[in-house]
This record gives structure tokens, C-alpha cells and sequence, in this order.
């Protein structure tokens, strides 16, 4: 049996302190140890950005980190994205654009466009086409997910 | 851009509410089948066959079962044997002892990923771990994975018991034949005699994936008294329900199956494949057991829609009069029978008014994953091929592509091919609307930035759609909101849409409708969400059960002034006497009354309509070329489609781009790359489909030709759109370039090819 890690991270703006074998990836971390199921799994290699969260700032595919390295760290996943009563502008958006159909690829396109906004809050479309293109969505065509991440972006 | 014949007519339907299920799926609250965790859960592994074709000499588990952590092991040996018989699942039948064999090999594997046995542990890695000691003696196979090849003499047979079909006739024998089945209509040698022009050409598609992003997923218990619960993502809990109690040859009754949130299908979240494993794990280790399939399994063991071999075939009068058409439609089915080439068959020609046509299809077994629905299944790849002719004999009759189309459109009471007579359609209107539309009245530059070469295509398909089985039931709260309980699976969106329908019965804002996706043991029988039937049946269930609420509610309002039923009428969401106007309550008010006139009102449904009605849509495509490196961008998409009536209109056109954006990656790009019979390309790196930046916007015009076999005029919407992509694609590549190519997917080395032998 592989020792498991002590692992102290800020989570979601909250303090959290947990153990977790080392080869546990982020993704199965806070789904599995953490019970934040709100980042999803679509491929466990890369490749769809189902899983993404944010960590320190930069956005990644939790699938490709480890839990144990998030130690010191500042992750922000879904379920962190509204404020207690009130969503996120993107995710108002996001339901009255209509930009998610099965809804599976939501988490990680809101947290990818969060990243992106926060950064630079009035990209244009070729720009939020660009910095989508790590998040897989095989039911909207994109076409209302782009629509939705600039009328915040204008709004802003 | 709408072309609203509905505008005014309606205070909910062609709204654009917030669903109601949105909330919980922007925050990450929302429970999908892979979030589901229950007391005492133990995490499930599958081990696959490495090989196309091998018979299975023998299995050691011992190893696995000495691994600490690991409850269980199973095999083929584990199951039933389930019997032959042959269920329709609404779209697309099953035979349980396939579909058993299918989820855990018998005696051999057929294809790359067939399961061959599965782990329960204490957790994930430490069943993967255990699943890797397996120990599988196989002795390998010839194999065959192209169709053409199958068809041959001597070709290696994927299934021995298999007993082919020819028109009818039993083939002597061992065959990888499935069927060959044919329409016939008219006299095809003469109508071909009688054109001034025929075209005759062969065509060939890859096999390619729905690419739902969310991995099939099942957890289930098998408690003490024989009961099997089961939470997964589905397309539909009762066909769910029943390809399990198939395959584990139990009554239905006794397997309960709770839909979680669904993460796509388009048709593959049909099948059953984990859920009866999953199940016989439980039944091993006397715990719930979770079972998340990989995403290389996903491709290599779920089902795909199949490649195909066509040829069609059309001869035309000089003033561009359809004399005669034929198609040769062959279809992989995969590793057992059971392909979409009669759904193919049936839409082939619909879009036209033919007076002879002949179509034969076969459906052939290869060493690939059984093929599922995918959306309009199979039709993707007839349009290609009789789109792409079509373009042809445009080009050589020198005619306006939508005018040929409109000259030989079918209409109402047009005999389809395959026998039946059109209804009510929306072909024309859907054509002229693509004629009047903004892209088609703007002029295409031929010459874009750096030597690339630009082409406009356009191309129609049709698809039939379908009704089949379901139930609603609405529950009265005093407060005048109402619980309304479905059995559809909402995949994108059609709790609203469904709620919206009771909502406008009853006259009541769709915000006071709650919608509930039920269990199985908690609502009537309710086939798939697909064959574009959910808004159509669904929605036709939820209408006859906000009427019989209605009508439940006119006697309760009769009692309460204690005047005859006759007396009380119902209209824009007021109960009131005819006689008598200071006799008047809303819905609301009247349902706060309800302790007091007789207790709860439900009103329920359960529907069977025949009346699906079919649905058309043509699409124009602007492409860019670069003939360097045989690239192509899509940069201007319209789609134009008669979807009866638009009842939530922002989800009928997130169908239209989420399907033509599907077709633009199966035309110029998505395909199962084969070598030495295996899928080498079973991740999303490398089955690459379309991203944000690979695409323009989709721009969508609706048209709506209410269908008189819905009382709202719904049409299914889901399914048409995916039809002429492919088609539309080619026919611009044309356009740009001056070369058909007849070979999908139209990917960079076909296109360099196709140039270099152009010279």
C-alpha cells in the first residue's frame, strides 16, 4: 500500500487540508476524496477540457495534474464560480443563451471562459474561438457558447 | 433569422425560457451517471481483447482474484446465455444473445475492445490493476474489417451461426451477409431508358463515433430479494431496463433503472453495454459496484455508425424531369447485424418526386464494434452519395441548383420510395427559404487570401422521424404550480420544451411547471429520447395530460358553484361560467381550492402517435482551400430546416448547428483509422473533432410547416440537420477546386491526391 500524501490547498477560497495517494490524479481528487463532482470526466488524458479547473491562475485539464501537487495551491473549480444566491454573469449567460445542451462539457467551458475574461475582459470572437479550443462540446456546434462568453465580454 | 408561420399564435411555445434543469448544469450541481456514489460502492474494470478476431481458448482469473482490494472477477461464463430474440428499441432492434455476447464475449472477440472479463475492487486503480493479471489464452483469427472485402468468397467469417439473407432467401452457408434487402417502385430500366442524362457513381465513408463527451458509465446493485437497481446515463431507462432483463434472462419487472443527467448519445446511448456487467458484479460481491468506461473503449467498443460502399445512380430529362434513380447501399454493421441501411433506404430519394427508383442495401458483418444509432442513422451517408450526383447533373444540365431541386421536390402526397406517401411537408417551403435566404444572395469571392480557392455547396436531406411510447403525468399544487413527470431522458433541453406544452394548455407561466425525469417504476412506459421523437411524443403526452388536468378541474369548478359541467368553460387559463361572469378562476386561484372539492388533481397521458411527420432541411456551404496543404475551412454555414413548430426556439437551433457541425468533422475529417484491423486512433487527439477554431459561425432559418399529426404541429428536429453535411461539403469542394471527390472523410491527403491527379 503507497503511503498517501498530506496535501494543504486553498479550495474554492476555502482552506482545505486532506490525504491522497500519490498517484491519484486533481481530477479524481475532487471528485473522489473531495466529493466536487462538478468537474467532469471525458477523456482522462487531455484532450476534451471536461475536467478543467483553475489553479494558480492558469487553467488546466485536472486529469493531467496530480492531486498531491495541488499542495500550496489555489484551485477555483465549478463549484466555486457563483456567489452564495447569485451566478457568475457567464453562467446567467450561459442559460439564457442557451449555450449548453447536455451539459456535461458546461463546468469546464465556464471555467475556461472565466480564465479568460478575468484576463482579458473584451476579447473578440476569434480570440474567444482561440482560447475555447481546448474544451470539447460535441451538442451546441459552439456557436451559442462563443455567443454567450461575448455578451458578457461586451457587457463588461 | 426566423421564418415564423407560429408568431402571435402562441403566450409559451416560440418563447425562450431558462430551462429548468439549467441551473443545477452552470453550477456543477447537476448528477450525471458517473457522480453517482452509494454506501459500501465498490469501482469496477473491464479488460478488453487486444485482437480483430480470436477465439478465446481459455481464462485465468486466479491471479486477478489474489490481488487484496479485489471482490470479484467475471466472464462470459457469468452470464445467462441469453436466447435470440429480437426486441425493437425503438431505434433499432436488439437480439439479447448478440447483445449479451456483445458486452462480454462468449467463445470469441469480434473486435478490438470487446470485453472479455471484469473486476470489482475497492477502488478504481486497484480493479484496473487486478484486470492487467488477467490471463487470456487466444488463438488469434483472420480478420476482416472491410465491408467489400466481408462480402467476398473466402473472406474470413466474423460469425459462424450467422444465417444470411437475400431478398428473402436463406444463403447456404457461412456468410458475413446479414441481409440484402430491396425497394422496387415503378419500372427502373425504363425510366433510365427514357433520361437524356444518367449519372452513375461509387462512393465509399469511414466509419466515425457520435463523440458524446461523456463516457458510458453504470452502477447498480443486485440485492437479496433478486432485485437489480441501476443508476446510469441513458437515452431511455425503459429500453435500458429491457436489454438488461434480456440479457440476464429476468422478467423487466424486476430491474429498476434511475437515469442520472445523460452527457450526449446521438444515438449511441441506445445500447446497453456496462449496466448487466455491473449488475453481475453486485450479484458477486453483495455490494453496489461502479463501472466508467474508458474513452479508448468508448470508441473502440461502443457503437459508431458505419462505413459504407454506395452506388447511385439518376438519369434526368434535358429540362432536368427526374426519370429514374437507383442506389446500392452497403453498410458495416460491425461485429453483428443490425445496421441502419434500412433507415437509409428510406430517406435515400425522399427529398424527390421519382417515378422510378430500385434501392438495395446489405448489411454486412466485419470485425468492428456493433454499429448504433447515430443521428438520422445511416442517411448522412445516402445523401452523400445522392447529393453529390445530384450536384453532377446540376452542373451538366447547366440548371440553378435549388430551381432542379424545386422542379423535382416531393410534396404532399408524394409516394416515398419505400412505399409510403408523404403528408404534410415542408420540403418546398424549406427550399425557398434557402433561396430567399441572406447567404445564397451573396456572391463568393472564388479567389481568398494566399492562393487559397473558395467553392459554395449546397445539398438537402430528409428524415421521417418517429413517435413511439410515452407518459406524462401532471401533479396540481394548491399554490397553482404543477409536478409534471416525464420518462424521456432530457439529453438538450426538453424538460422546457415538454413543460412548455402543459404550460400552454394550462394556460400558466412555464416557470409554475416543474419537470421531473422519473425512474422506472415511477411513470408509464416511455421509449428513447431519439428518432427525434421526445418534443414530438413526449411533448404530445404532455398536452393530453395538461388537458385531462383541464378537464379534471372544469368539474372541480362545477362543483364548487355547484353548476353543470356544460356550464364551465375554459379559456386563456380561466375556469368560468357561461352564464354567470362573476363565476371566473384562474388556474391558479382554483387550484388553491382543491382540499376542498374532492382532494389532489393528476392528470396523466400515455400516447402512441403515428403522425411524426417528415422533416427537410437544406444547407448551403462556403469552403476555403488552401491546395498547398489540402486543408479546408469551413467559413460561411447556413442551415434552413422545417421543424413544424419552433417550440423553444433557441434549443431547436442549438440542434441545427450541433448537428451540422458534427457533419463538417465526419466530412472532412473524423474517421476510425485502421491498421492491421485495430482502431489506432481511439482518443480525441487523434479522432479529431471540430473545435471552437476550427469553425465559423452556423447561421439557422427555421421554418415551420405545422405538422398536423401534433396538436402543437411539432416535428422532430434533432435528426435532419446531420443529413446533408457531408454532401454539402463535397459539392463546395467542387465548387472550389473543379474535382469531386466521392471518398469520405475529404480530409487534406484526399484533397492533395485528387489535385495531383487533376494535374
Amino acid at each position: 500500500m503507497v503511503e498517501k500524501v498530506r496535501v494543504r490547498a486553498t479550495l474554492n477560497g476555502e482552506p482545505v487540508d486532506f490525504l491522497v495517494a500519490p498517484y491519484v490524479s486533481l481530477l479524481d481528487t475532487l471528485r473522489e476524496e473531495l466529493g466536487l463532482t462538478g468537474t467532469k470526466e471525458g477523456c482522462n488524458d487531455g484532450n476534451c477540457g471536461a475536467c478543467t479547473v483553475n489553479l494558480d491562475g492558469r487553467i488546466v485539464d485536472s486529469c493531467c495534474v496530480l492531486g498531491a501537487e495541488i499542495d500550496g495551491s489555489t484551485v477555483e473549480t465549478i463549484e466555486g464560480m457563483a456567489e452564495p444566491g447569485r451566478l457568475h454573469p457567464l453562467q446567467q449567460s450561459f442559460l439564457e443563451e442557451a449555450a449548453l445542451q447536455c451539459g456535461i462539457c458546461t463546468p469546464g467551458f465556464l471555467v475556461s471562459a472565466k480564465a479568460l475574461l478575468d484576463k482579458e475582459p473584451n476579447p473578440s470572437e476569434e480570440r474567444i474561438r482561440f482560447w475555447l479550443a481546448g474544451n470539447l462540446c460535441r451538442c451546441t456546434g459552439y456557436d451559442k457558447i462563443v455567443k454567450a462568453v461575448q455578451k458578457v465580454a461586451n457587457s463588461a | 433569422m426566423t421564418t415564423e408561420t407560429t408568431k402571435g399564435k402562441y403566450n409559451v411555445i416560440g418563447t425562450r425560457p431558462i430551462r429548468h434543469d439549467g441551473y443545477d448544469k452552470v453550477t456543477g450541481r447537476a448528477i450525471y451517471g458517473a457522480d453517482i456514489k452509494l454506501p459500501g460502492l465498490l469501482q469496477g474494470a473491464v479488460l478488453r481483447s487486444p485482437h480483430a478476431h480470436a477465439r478465446i481458448k481459455s481464462i485465468d482469473t486466479g491471479p486477478a482474484k489474489a490481488v487484496p482490494g479485489v471482490y470479484a472477477v467475471i466472464t462470459g461464463a457469468d452470464f445467462p446465455g441469453a436466447h435470440d430474440t429480437l426486441v425493437d428499441l425503438g431505434e433499432g432492434a436488439v437480439n439479447f444473445r448478440y447483445a449479451s455476447n456483445n458486452i462480454m464475449a462468449g467463445d470469441k472477440v469480434l473486435y478490438k475492445g470487446h470485453p472479455v472479463a471484469a473486476v470489482a475492487a475497492v477502488d478504481k486503480n486497484t480493479a484496473l490493476e487486478a484486470a492487467a493479471l488477467i490471463k487470456v489464452d487466444y488463438e488469434v483469427l483472420k480478420s476482416v474489417t472491410d465491408l467489400m472485402e466481408a462480402l467476398k468468397p473466402g473472406a474470413p467469417i466474423v460469425l459462424e451461426d450467422l444465417e444470411g439473407q437475400d431478398l428473402g432467401e436463406k444463403i447456404d452457408g457461412p456468410t458475413n451477409q446479414a441481409n440484402h434487402i430491396r425497394h422496387d417502385f415503378g419500372d427502373i430500366e425504363k425510366g433510365f431508358a427514357e433520361a437524356d442524362l444518367v449519372i452513375e457513381r461509387e462512393f465509399t465513408t469511414a466509419m466515425v463515433h457520435q463523440g458524446y463527451i461523456e463516457p458510458h458509465n453504470a452502477t447498480a446493485t443486485w440485492d437479496e430479494e433478486g432485485r437489480i437497481t441501476i443508476w446510469t446515463s441513458t437515452q431511455g431507462s425503459f429500453p435500458t431496463r429491457r436489454q438488461v432483463a434480456g440479457i440476464l434472462q429476468l422478467p423487466d419487472s424486476v430491474v429498476k433503472v434511475i437515469p442520472l443527467e445523460i452527457g450526449g448519445g446521438f444515438g449511441g446511448k441506445i445500447p446497453s453495454y456496462l449496466e448487466a456487467v455491473a449488475a453481475i458484479l453486485s450479484r458477486e460481491t453483495g455490494r453496489p459496484v461502479k463501472l466508467l468506461m474508458e474513452r479508448s473503449a468508448v470508441f473502440e467498443a461502443t457503437g459508431p455508425t458505419p462505413g459504407s460502399w454506395m452506388s447511385a445512380k439518376v438519369g434526368v430529362k434535358n429540362d432536368g424531369t427526374i426519370t429514374a434513380a437507383y442506389a446500392d447501399i452497403r453498410f458495416e454493421a460491425g461485429a453483428y447485424p443490425g445496421s441502419p441501411v434500412g433507415a437509409a433506404m428510406m430517406c435515400v430519394f425522399s427529398c424527390y418526386d421519382i417515378p422510378n427508383t430500385r434501392i438495395d442495401g446489405y448489411d454486412v458483418v466485419v470485425n468492428r464494434p456493433k454499429t448504433a444509432a447515430y443521428r438520422a442513422p445511416g442517411t448522412t451517408q445516402a445523401a452523400f452519395a445522392v447529393e453529390t450526383v445530384v450536384d453532377e447533373i446540376i452542373e451538366k444540365l447547366g440548371m440553378d441548383p435549388i430551381e432542379f431541386r424545386l422542379k423535382n421536390a416531393a410534396k404532399e402526397g408524394t409516394r416515398r420510395a419505400d412505399g409510403p406517401i408523404h403528408p404534410l411537408i415542408g420540403n418546398i417551403e424549406t427550399l425557398e427559404a434557402a433561396k430567399a435566404s441572406p447567404h445564397w444572395n451573396t456572391s463568393l469571392k472564388k479567389n481568398g487570401p494566399d492562393g487559397k480557392l473558395r467553392g459554395r455547396g449546397i445539398a438537402s436531406g430528409y428524415w421521417f422521424n418517429i413517435g413511439l411510447k410515452s407518459a406524462v403525468t401532471i401533479a396540481v399544487n394548491e399554490d397553482g404550480t404543477v409536478a409534471l413527470t416525464e420518462g424521456s431522458t432530457d439529453i438538450g433541453g426538453s424538460r422546457a420544451s415538454i413543460a412548455m406544452m402543459a404550460a400552454e394548455v394550462l394556460g400558466i407561466p412555464v416557470e409554475d411547471v416543474r419537470p421531473h425525469v422519473a425512474d422506472t417504476e415511477g411513470i408509464g412506459y416511455t421509449d428513447v429520447t431519439g428518432g427525434s421523437r421526445t418534443t414530438y411524443a413526449t411533448g404530445y403526452a404532455s398536452h393530453d395530460a395538461a388537458q385531462d388536468v383541464v378537464s379534471q378541474l372544469r368539474e372541480r369548478a362545477a362543483r364548487l358553484w355547484d353548476v353543470d359541467l356544460d356550464e364551465i368553460e375554459f379559456a386563456n387559463g380561466n375556469y368560468q361560467s357561461k352564464s354567470d361572469p362573476e363565476l371566473r378562476l384562474s388556474h391558479k386561484e382554483l387550484s388553491s381550492k382543491l382540499g376542498s372539492t374532492g382532494g389532489p388533481v393528476v392528470g396523466s397521458a400515455s400516447v402512441d402517435p403515428e403522425g411524426a411527420g417528415g422533416a427537410f432541411s437544406t444547407q448551403i456551404a462556403d469552403v476555403e482551400i488552401d491546395p498547398e496543404t489540402g486543408k479546408t475551412d469551413v467559413i460561411r454555414y447556413t442551415i434552413v430546416q422545417d421543424v413544424g413548430t419552433a417550440i423553444h426556439p433557441a434549443y431547436v437551433e442549438g440542434q441545427m448547428q450541433g448537428a451540422v457541425v458534427q457533419g463538417i468533422g465526419w466530412g472532412l475529417n473524423e474517421e476510425y483509422f485502421m491498421n492491421d484491423d485495430v482502431m489506432v486512433n481511439s482518443s480525441f487527439l487523434d479522432y479529431r473533432m471540430p473545435t471552437t477554431y476550427d469553425l465559423p459561425q452556423i447561421e439557422t432559418i427555421i421554418v415551420e410547416v405545422p405538422n398536423p399529426g401534433h396538436p402543437f404541429g411539432v416535428r422532430g428536429v434533432g435528426e435532419v440537420p446531420i443529413v446533408p453535411p457531408v454532401a454539402t461539403i463535397a459539392n463546395a469542394i467542387h465548387d472550389a477546386l473543379g474535382i469531386r471527390l466521392r471518398e469520405s472523410p475529404m480530409n487534406p491527403g484526399r484533397i492533395l491526391t485528387a489535385l495531383d491527379d487533376k494535374g
